[in-house]
């Protein structure tokens, strides 16, 4: 199976494309979590088949659990909500949809891809050397 | 005893409800312990709600009209003596001498010997049969005598109450609830002559006599004649004679000043210690408070003014300032389940006033306002029959109304359905300390017309979220009041409410979220509606909770079965059903904790917690559980606890049942059970209740006779008590009865809320509910029963079904793309023996990632 994702970002010419896992490691609607570049960087399918790349660590409470919050969607953007506080992010741009009454912080993204049925995911050159 | 050098004593006299409020608010503002307090009590208990005197005749045992805790009377610096009297106040030699002789020294002497019960002088007031409603003795005493007498003359016990004021009312509900045919005489041409106007009386009269008790007015009782010794008859001074086994003498109260007066201090002419707006007597080290008191020169029969004395007393022994502010001698009753509420200038004595009468004999309501003389400003009010609009109008007292002061008095008026009864300055999230005034102006005022809205607005809710059913109700109201509509909407992928969605699933046999999100709802669903799907096919008996798309559902708890921690470790529970495990047990448990360097914890619900398990740690752990014979404790669900027990009748010397037995078959029975919130049970073997058993959902507390059964309580956020339910029951019974009320609850509650505010909610209250789960007023009852059956069939361990699913299992793997390296985000500091997260600061500087002195695998 080979989907083309639309969340791969043109204009990253620094970075570099590393594969993660296979497509059908990921359940729909569920997270994993990546060791990459020395981030912990967790990974969603969404039931229409998109995926996306999100920090692990949740900004409100600074653990490291982003993949075990639960995806659904608020209007057309797919989310993820933290599963220790739950405040609410669109996964696509990692934008605080729903603070619980908190500042609003931001989850940081990175673009993602799929090809031959291989999840890979983009690291800024900085990143992707100190990848182990 | 703790007491520091220079630590004063106050010596308090009367253990009534403002002499306990005073300790209280002296005891939790005197962090130095400069006093040290010792109260005198005549009757043989410590200080009982007397204002819920007549729930005696509802409830079973007088501990249930306990204040609080027992926790004041364990202070070292509070004694308490029971059944002791205060004879003689020496002011010279400072000291009270007790009816025990003993002598005690005071610095300060504060006289709270409230008031007693006013007999009239007519013949024959002395017979047995002739009662007074002030004291748990006294109404111990009158159910006693009803009960006897019902048995000796095999026929109805008839009564009448002298007097038709507030007091005479509540004995006459209590004769009600005695089964005694009774009659009010009052002297006065109305009830409540105090409290309501004529109107008001004969609005009040026609509901009660609709209630079955006769109502006399305009009537001077002139003799009891009696046989053998025994009430048998009242005489009138006008009319025909009544014939009585039982009279209670309902006609007011005098303070009991008589210790004040033989010491010379002053009383005022119809009696009470005079005081001044301090609540202080002429001498300097005596003060008096509550029904006692005699200030701005009347004696003051509610408790409201007394708790506001016993404030300023408090306040003025630790120095300060305080004045009594005068009395609002407002008041809200439900007498014999009739509302009536009095407030402000009621009788329009202020002049110039202007009434608002709406009378409805038919509905047998009546309700006035009395306004300024330009008819804007509200003065006072009176409502019979029907209080709702009390809470809204009683803090407009002095302000303007605005509109038609009608409008306030028709039932579907603005003001008909008040947000509860909370007044604005009670703080409802108290993690966040936010009233509920700021809740209601932020949707009034801030615009705001959701819950989420709200939230983030006062931040009510944010952070332990146990008030968000209350901030829910609050906000609701406010909305409505408004004219928005208000939908019951789960989410934004869903318009069916909670309830209603159980049953659109549970009807159409439905039992994947695609299948119900595509035919009832929108979107891929979120953090609040899939949960809720998740429990309901859970409820519903569908199989496991991690059983194919069923996975996504889950919260994290559900989802790895264990209990998230605020550093994104876990913590792992065992099921020990009742609190009883064996000396294996315990180190089987102790062994995986050490193998594992976990942290262990008792948990409040008799079991034991095992903190900082990494995620893939938590099949290898409950692998070992497993294999010890242990199963899941679903600790991380929204789903049954624990059933706590005290030890009960197989050991205990005062157990009456075998408490143990029966909460390891509940707990056996409901375990699994998923529920809109988590369930937890008690039972106690005994009426000492040390399981505290009416702290929970439901508890259960045995009898001579059997189990009585309690539901509704809860402790957390707003502790309740559970309300007693049923009685008397046998073990199968009893069982059958928790089975229907807990699927009741299953199936009809909302999200996140706990059998407490479930039954506040429910559309006529707990009566509501017995008549389902024991009369079956729904013919619901067998669908129920077989619903639980289903459940106590279904039941397996999900944790034992995980480890046999290779596919189930690898949600639990570290990373994706690592699967052997392990999580470095989670650091650990040793403290007291055991691991503990390390704070952001010692993470900073390096301190120690786990335990250097403990052996911590990790
Ligand atoms: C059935 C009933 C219903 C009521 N309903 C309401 C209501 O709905 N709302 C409301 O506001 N109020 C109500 N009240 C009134 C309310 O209960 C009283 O205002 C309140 O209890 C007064 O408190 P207190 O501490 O001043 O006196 P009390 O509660 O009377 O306590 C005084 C205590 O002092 C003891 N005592 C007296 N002399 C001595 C002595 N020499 N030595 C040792 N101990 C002594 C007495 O035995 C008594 O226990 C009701 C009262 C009754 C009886
Ligand atoms: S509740 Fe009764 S049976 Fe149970 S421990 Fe306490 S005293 Fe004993």
């Amino acid at each position: 199976m080979t989907i083309d994702v639309a969340t791969e970002s043109p204009a990253l010419t620094s970075s570099t494309w590393i594969d993660v896992c296979r497509l059908e490691d990921l359940a729909p609607e569920r997270g994993v979590v990546a060791l990459m570049g020395g981030h912990q960087i967790a990974i969603f399918r969404t039931f229409a088949n998109d995926v996306y790349a999100v920090h692990q660590r949740d900004p409100f409470s600074g653990a490291f659990v982003m993949s075990r919050g639960i995806v659904g969607t608020r209007g057309d953007a797919p989310t993820v909500a933290s599963p220790m506080f739950k405040q609410v992010f669109d996964l696509r741009t990692g934008e605080c949809l729903d603070a619980v009454g908190k500042e609003p912080l931001s989850l940081r993204t990175w673009p993602t891809r799929v090809q031959d049925g291989v999840v890979h995911v983009a690291l800024a050159g900085a990143d992707a050397e100190e990848s182990p | 005893m703790l007491e520091a050098q220079d630590t004063q004593h106050l010596v308090v006299v009367g253990g009534g409800m403002v002499a306990r409020r005073l300790i209280d608010a002296l005891r939790s503002r005197d962090e130095a312990g400069r006093w040290s307090i010792t109260l005198l009590c005549e009757e043989p208990r410590a200080p009982y709600d007397r204002v819920a005197l007549t729930s005696y005749f509802t409830g079973r045992h007088p501990e249930d009209l306990a204040l609080g805790g027992q926790e004041l009377w364990d202070d070292p610096l509070v004694t308490l003596k029971r059944g002791v009297k205060a004879e003689v106040i020496d002011r010279d030699a400072k000291t009270v001498t007790t009816s025990g002789g003993a002598v005690l020294d005071y610095d300060a002497l504060v006289l709270a010997t409230g008031s007693y019960a006013a007999v009239p002088p007519v013949p024959g007031k002395d017979l047995r049969g002739a009662f007074v409603y002030r004291t748990i003795d006294d109404v111990a005493d009158l159910r006693a005598y009803v009960e006897k007498r019902r048995e000796d003359l095999d026929r109805p016990v008839r009564g009448a109450v002298v007097g038709g004021g507030l007091l005479g009312l509540e004995a006459a509900g209590a004769l009600q609830a005695l089964e005694v045919e009774s009659t009010v005489v009052e002297f006065a041409p109305r009830l409540m002559p105090l409290q309501v106007d004529d109107g008001g009386g004969e609005g009040l009269k026609r509901l009660i006599e609709g209630l079955g008790v006769t109502v006399r007015t305009s009537t001077a009782t002139s003799k009891i004649v009696g046989d053998r010794g025994t009430v048998s008859r009242m005489e009138f001074a006008e009319g025909p004679a009544l014939d009585v086994d039982v009279v209670v003498f309902a006609v007011g109260v005098r303070p009991r000043d008589e210790l004040a007066r033989e010491c010379g201090l002053e009383v005022g002419e119809r009696g009470g210690v005079i005081v001044d707006d301090a609540c202080a007597t002429a001498d300097p080290a005596i003060w008096a408070i509550g029904e006692v008191a005699n200030i701005g020169g009347r004696c003051l029969g509610l408790v409201a003014p007394g708790y506001t004395m016993a404030e300023i007393v408090a306040d003025r022994l630790l120095g300060g300032q305080g004045t009594f502010p005068g009395a609002d001698l407002s008041t809200k009753l439900k007498l014999l389940g009739v509302d009536v509420a009095s407030f402000g200038d009621a009788f329009a004595e202020e002049p110039g006033g202007l009434e608002v009468v709406i009378s409805d004999p038919v509905a047998g309501v009546y309700k006035k306002l009395v306004m300024s003389d330009d008819a804007r400003t509200l003065r006072g009010g009176i409502l019979v029959g029907d209080a709702s609009a009390y809470a809204a109008l009683r803090p407009m007292v002095g302000r303007e109304l605005g509109g038609d002061p009608a409008a306030y008095l028709l039932p579907e008026g603005a003001a008909a359905a008040p947000a509860g009864d909370l007044p604005d300055d009670a703080a409802v999230c108290s993690c966040n300390n936010v009233t509920a005034g700021e809740i209601r102006c932020s949707v009034t005022e801030g615009g705001c017309t959701d819950l989420a809205g709200v939230k983030a607005c006062t931040l009510a809710g944010t952070s332990c979220g146990s008030c968000l059913p209350l901030v829910k109700k609050l906000v609701t109201t406010e909305l409505e009041k408004s004219g928005v509509e208000v939908s019951n909407a789960l989410c934004e992928h869903f318009d069916l409410s909670r309830a209603q969605l159980f049953d659109v699933i549970r009807v159409q046999g439905l039992t994947t979220f695609s299948e119900i999100i595509s035919t009832h709802g929108r979107g891929r669903g979120c953090d609040i509606c899939k949960p809720v799907i998740g429990s309901i096919l859970a409820s519903l008996g569908t199989g496991h909770i991690l059983e194919g798309e069923r996975a996504t559902l889950q919260d994290t708890n559900d989802h790895v079965m264990a209990n998230l921690q605020k550093d994104g470790s876990y913590s792992v529970v065992p099921r020990i059903p009742g609190g009883e495990i064996t000396p294996e047990g315990l180190i089987a448990i102790g062994e995986v904790a050490k193998e594992f360097g976990l942290y262990t914890k008792i948990t409040g619900g008799q079991r034991i917690d095992l903190f900082g398990a990494r995620i893939d740690q938590l099949p290898t752990i409950w692998k070992r559980l497993v294999d010890q014979g242990f199963e899941s404790g679903h600790a991380y669900g929204k789903s049954l606890r624990t059933v706590k027990s005290c030890v009960g009748s197989t050991w205990c010397r005062y157990g009456v049942q075998d408490s143990v037995g029966l909460a390891i078959a509940l707990e056996l029975r409901y375990r699994g059970l998923r529920s809109p919130h988590k369930i937890k049970l008690g039972v106690s073997g005994c009426a000492r209740e040390c399981a505290e058993a009416r702290g929970k959902d439901v508890g259960v507390i045995a009898t001579d006779n059997g189990w009585n059964v309690y539901v509704g309580g809860n402790g957390g956020f707003t502790p309740k008590h559970a309300q007693l339910l049923a009685e008397d029951l046998d073990t199968e019974t009893l069982v059958g009865t928790i089975d229907r009320f807990l699927m009741y609850y299953v199936r009809t509650a909302d999200r996140l809320q706990r059998t407490a505010a479930w039954v506040d909610d429910h559309e006529g209250g707990l009566e509501a509910i017995r008549a389902v789960v024991i009369e079956d007023s729904l013919g619901i009852a067998a669908d129920l029963d077989a619903a639980m059956e289903t459940h106590v069939d279904a039941y397996e361990d999900e944790w034992a079904a995980a480890l046999a699913d290779p596919e189930k299992l690898r949600r639990f793997g570290s990373f994706v793309n690592a699967p052997d390296q392990v999580d470095d985000s989670l650091a650990y500091v040793a403290e007291r023996g055991q691991p503990r997260p390390a704070t952001p600061d010692e993470r900073t500087s390096g301190v120690l990632i786990a335990g250097t002195t403990l052996e911590v695998r990790r």
